[in-house]
């Protein structure tokens, strides 16, 4: 494929993951920082995110399935996944954990259940757009081209 | 210290215990040409800053951060996440202002949570600025006068900015050395 069609795919599908609000402003943010020295910036970040939220769905998954639930580990957790969500600019996966966390203020057992399925499920979603998207950032890269900015998001 | 400054590049400590968001500051650090040291806590921030005496236990730390000479650990601005387990920023923030070693040294607390009591306290405390997260590019470009104001150029230059830092603090009451000059002109208060 010629490099401006990769290219063109790249920045419609970029506006797609934006549009639907996967993405916001930040991991625009996240893309101005890359440079030619530092030219896996946001992939090391997103890959960060990855390993970090992984980690974090699984403590909560064990931590609400405890007989005594403890709200404030709880709440330690997804503040940290809205920490790391907002960081990269996974919005939906972020939205999610500020409901997550009010369930867990009026330690809603119920609720918070509900939220982890949906976080996982959002997870899950940014996760596989964001592979997408990165697999034709490196169709780009190998047909020697320049990745396109993505400022108009910003 | 002279006048002055040398091209030397103005070095930042940075606190945070998220590895996303260190690497993050970091990086928008590094754009603006500062040399970064980062640490994931309070209590690592203080050793290298010579603050813990008691810690003989520095197996892993780099050798400058041997506490009783903090004077090798030259740190011209220290950023800091709020929320931290353990040691919070707030309380390294106070303990920075409490020594008279460093408490000129700036120090910019960050925080996802937009919490207006939680902000005036820290700028009570004496942080120079509160950044919300995600700290962005523009936010990095504002540090850039509280590190020209501590670097040797004191009271002789930067005149306009320091008359616009200087005004806060006698709002907010903040400590006595960043409104040091301009206490010297109005004693009656």
């Amino acid at each position: 494929m010629e490099v401006d069609q990769l290219q063109r795919s790249f920045l419609e599908y970029s506006r797609l993951l934006f549009h639907e609000g996967f993405l916001d402003g930040q991991f625009s943010q996240l893309q101005l920082l890359q440079d030619e020295s530092n030219p896996d910036f946001v992939f090391e970040v997103v890959s960060l995110f990855f390993e970090d939220s992984e980690r974090l769905l699984n403590d909560l998954t064990i931590a609400l399935d405890q007989q005594n639930v403890d709200f404030k580990k709880i709440d330690a957790h997804v503040h940290q996944l809205k920490g790391s969500s907002s960081s990269i600019g996974a919005q939906r996966v972020k939205n999610v954990c500020i409901a997550f966390r009010n369930f867990c203020d009026e330690q809603n057992v119920e609720g918070c259940l509900r939220c982890l399925q949906q976080v996982k499920q959002e997870y899950l979603l940014v996760k596989t757009k964001l592979e997408a998207q990165l697999r034709l950032e490196q169709q780009i890269v190998a047909a020697g081209g320049a990745i396109p900015m993505l400022n108009e998001f910003c | 210290m002279s006048g002055i400054v040398t091209e030397t590049q103005f070095h930042v400590l940075a606190v945070d215990d998220s590895l996303i968001d260190r690497k993050l500051i970091e990086r928008l650090l590094k754009t603006s040409s500062y040399q970064v040291t980062a640490v994931d806590s309070g209590v690592k921030a203080l050793e290298y800053l010579g603050l813990l005496d008691d810690e003989d236990t520095s197996t892993d730390s780099n050798p400058v951060s041997f506490t009783k000479n903090h004077h090798e650990v030259e740190v011209n601005l220290i950023i800091t996440d709020y929320c931290m387990p353990g040691i919070t920023g707030y309380d390294l923030l106070r303990k920075i202002k409490e020594s008279t070693s460093l408490k000129d040294i700036p120090v910019v607390i960050m925080s996802s949570e937009n919490v207006p009591s939680r902000i005036n306290s820290c700028l009570e405390q004496g942080a120079e600025e509160f950044f919300l997260k995600p700290v962005r590019q523009s936010d990095v470009n504002k540090l850039r006068p509280h590190l020209m104001r501590t670097s040797g150029k004191r009271e002789e230059d930067h005149q306009p900015n320091n008359v616009v830092n200087k005004r806060k603090p006698m709002e907010e009451c903040m400590s006595p050395d960043r409104t040091r000059t301009r206490y010297n002109d109005d004693l009656e208060l």
